[in-house]
């Protein structure tokens, strides 16, 4: 701080000035320096003293250290899984097992919990009184009571009381629901099904080198370009075009009731549902407030100018609210997203198998390597966590540029 | 010289469809067709929930009785609530020593209520005392042990006197803490910083879930044989430290918000660090972050529902336990929506009076 420094000078020089003896501890360098050795030394302390205690502990109760555990055989089975697992698979797997599934639930919640959050924030501010209160009501109501209780109430309340197998609900005979999860019919790609993908990502490609270009030339020359329906078509039409060329390479395992089961297609667990339904329905109270809040903090002198300019309605919204608002927005986004990651650890209590779930529970009952399973555990959310809130303050540095 | 009194023509009255009710309703739920749809559809939302979910909780519920036998009605069966009550409240403390319970809740009632209500004389003694005293009063009060109180061990506290316990101990330890790390935060020494960043970042980055698992699981591997920390403490280790960061981050929050002006008027007046920071630059900043202070409490209060993991029992774990129980199956709903609207009341309170002083205390210092 310069102001410190500065004032630092100041003293030192009267202090020269003086006859008086300046001892050391008067000093602010000395003193800093001092009080970090300390810190330094006391922090070096508590860790030494923890660890001596750990070793001591550990041989006591003869529990080995290391990571050479994760590839022992695991012996147990684990309720979803994205990748192939089976007992006879390590604990390393099912680290991975468990992994993913935190990945999946984080990454569905996050998707639904900003299309409910946005919807009812823009609710909320509905120029509808009727509208603006359900969506008061909606965010006063979820935002205040307690993520775990809306799990369990989700998972033993609701769920458990849907039909057992053979009284399903169905959607047209394809999509059933009971008590044992949600079944749906599972794509089958066909031989040509490559052509269609590769078709898909070389038009996402195409479409940013468009809009680029279309940037690019509206800045340089003022005209613009029908960006939207260039994006339509080459996003959606042209991989249809190439689907139905190779002859629609598509099929559907549909799920079918046989004994006391559905057998076949793709089954939701209802643990996977009632997470997924909590956790979107709690943070997207508090994204709706993020949002809220950020559209509030637009100046009405903002979207009046724009009006006054002769901008219509959607292009006021899209060219002055919005982007002003999204800087409010977004970092407050962020923290909630990096909540529903971490929220989503509740999932060890109604056995949703994520990976506190199952690494932290299952594979530490097992081996009881406790320090190097909660130490990998952490690790996890710490690298989950830092890495999106880097990815965010990029972001947020890149939007702050704009603003003067 | 002639005066010339003019009585102007009174104006019109606004058409009838653009004042009362009639013009409320056009303006604010059918100004256009896409409004008027939404507004059909909110109607209909309303009357397919709100009515049955009345119904159910009040005209056709069953309140009275001792047994399952006694719900008849097609209602909610609140005797279920009724008849556990106590053990919702207290866990299995001994109902002997249900006063002492009370006593301590009322006393730190008192003691709060006598601190946020204004004017309000000898706040400062009273803070004194709700900071230093209060704390060893309402262990004896809890634990026993001395004075003729018979000792209650941990693992008999439970229900909602858990939860407040977790929550209000783990706010006042946390706080000081958080104000340390706060400032070592912003301090200009590089290791004191650092250390600061790290710890805060790490507590942040982590689940309380996988806190609470270190200090249950850990915690007796890190410290020595002869030191037992009983399930109760373990717990509030975790969340002390967990609630700290957060804390730390409301903190420097309000650090930043103070004028530079303040920490060079306080330097030039020759006033030491800890002097400045003491006398001039935190009582304004926390005055600034109470309300931030009590989000985070009600964040912590939510978040106490999650000890449940590591088998205490809180309130939500009470309740839950209580499903179980073979004579009184099938009343879960029942049970969690108490639940529910014990700590909505609670938070819905608390954040509109954390909004209340938020809109008290922007005296215009924030920046």
């Amino acid at each position: 701080m310069t102001a410190s420094t500065s004032s630092q000078l100041l003293t030192n020089l009267l202090m020269s000035n003086s006859s008086k003896k300046q001892f050391w501890w008067n000093n602010a360098q000395y003193r800093s320096l001092f009080f970090q050795v300390v810190l330094v030394a006391m922090v070096a302390g508590f860790f030494w003293f923890i660890g001596s205690n750990t070793l001591q502990n550990l041989e006591k109760r003869g529990i080995s250290t290391g990571f050479a555990f994760l590839s022992q055989k695991s012996g147990f089975g684990i309720l979803q899984s994205l990748i192939p697992f089976s007992d006879a698979d390590s604990f390393g797997r099912t680290f991975l097992v468990g992994l993913l599934n935190t990945l999946l639930v984080s990454a569905l919640g996050v998707v639904f919990a900003t299309i409910i959050g946005f919807t009812m924030g823009v609710a909320r501010l509905s120029n509808n009184w009727l509208i603006a209160k359900i969506a008061t009501v909606y965010v006063e109501t979820f935002r205040n009571i307690p993520l775990l209780l809306q799990i369990f109430f989700w998972y033993f309340a609701v769920l458990r009381a849907l039909p057992s197998p053979r009284q399903s609900w169905s959607a047209g005979e394809v999509a059933f629901v009971n008590i044992r999860g949600l079944y749906l019919p599972q794509p089958i790609f066909g031989d040509g099904f490559g052509f269609v993908g590769w078709t898909f990502v070389l038009a996402i490609v195409a479409t940013v080198c468009v809009a680029r270009w279309a940037k690019k030339r509206q800045n340089e020359t003022g005209k613009q370009f029908k960006f939207w329906r260039t994006a339509f078509g080459l996003v959606i039409c042209l991989p249809l075009l190439v689907f139905f060329a190779a002859g629609s390479p598509l099929s559907w395992d549909i799920p079918a009731l046989k004994g006391f089961n559905f057998h076949g297609g793709m089954t939701i667990i209802p643990e996977l549902t009632a997470l997924l339904l909590a956790l979107s329905i709690y943070t997207a109270t508090f994204i709706a407030e993020a949002v809220r809040s950020g559209i509030l903090a637009v100046n009405s002198g903002q979207t009046e100018a724009a009006s006054a300019l002769g901008l219509h309605n959607s292009k006021v919204l899209k060219l002055v609210v919005i982007p002003q608002a999204m800087r409010v927005i977004i970092p407050q986004l962020t923290s909630q997203y990096l909540n529903l990651v971490k929220n989503s650890s509740l999932a060890t209590a109604i056995g949703y198998p994520d990976l506190v779930a199952v690494f932290a529970g299952t594979t530490l009952n097992q081996t009881g390597q406790a320090i190097e399973i909660i130490a990998m555990t952490m690790g996890v959310y710490l690298t989950i966590s830092l890495t999106i809130s880097a990815i965010m303050n990029w972001y947020n540095n890149k939007i702050m540029l704009v603003e003067r | 010289m002639t005066v010339h009194i003019t009585t102007p023509t009174p104006d019109k009255a606004p058409p009838a469809s653009s004042v009362g009710a009639v013009g409320w309703l056009r303006k604010n739920l059918f100004s256009s067709i896409p409004n008027s749809i939404f507004t059909i559809l909110g109607l209909l939302l309303i009357y397919n929930l709100v009515p049955p979910a009345i119904n159910w909780a009040f005209f056709t519920a069953d309140w009275v009785g001792s047994t399952k036998g006694d719900c008849t009605s097609e209602g909610a069966c609140w005797v279920f609530v009724i008849v556990r009550i106590r053990q919702f409240l207290f866990g299995f403390y001994p109902p002997s020593e249900y006063w002492r319970v009370i006593t301590a809740f009322s006393l730190v009632g008192v003691l709060v209520a006598w601190l946020l209500i204004e004017r309000t004389p000898k706040k400062g003694v009273v803070a004194a005392f709700t900071v230093f005293c209060y704390p060893i009063i309402a262990y004896f009060l809890f634990y026993g042990g001395s004075f003729g109180l018979p000792v209650v061990e941990t693992h008999k506290w439970g229900g909602l006197m858990l939860t407040l316990i977790l929550a209000t101990i783990g706010m006042f330890c946390a706080l000081p803490i958080g104000i340390i790390l706060a400032l070592g935060r912003r301090s200009s020494m590089p290791i004191a910083k650092s250390m600061s960043v790290v710890f805060i970042e790490f507590w942040r980055g982590v689940p309380l879930i996988t806190v609470l698992f270190m200090s249950s699981v850990m915690l007796p591997i890190f410290m020595p044989e002869t030191w037992q920390f009983d399930k109760l403490l373990r717990a509030l280790i975790g969340i002390v430290f967990f609630q700290s960061a957060y804390m730390a981050e409301v903190v420097r929050g309000g650090l930043q918000a103070i004028p530079r002006g303040q920490y060079e008027a306080a330097e030039a007046l020759g006033l030491s660090y800890w002097k400045t920071m003491f006398f001039i630059i935190l009582p304004q900043a926390l005055k600034l972050v109470i309300p931030g202070i009590v989000n985070t409490f009600i964040a912590l209060f939510k978040d106490t529902t999650l000890v449940l993991i590591i088998g205490l029992f809180d309130l939500l774990a009470v309740v839950q336990a209580a499903f179980a129980d073979p004579k009184w199956l099938g009343f879960s709903v029942e049970g969690y929506v108490f639940v529910a609207s014990v700590y909505w009341v609670s938070c819905f309170s608390m954040s509109r009076y954390s909004q209340h002083l938020e809109k008290k205390l922007h005296t215009g210092h924030a920046r």
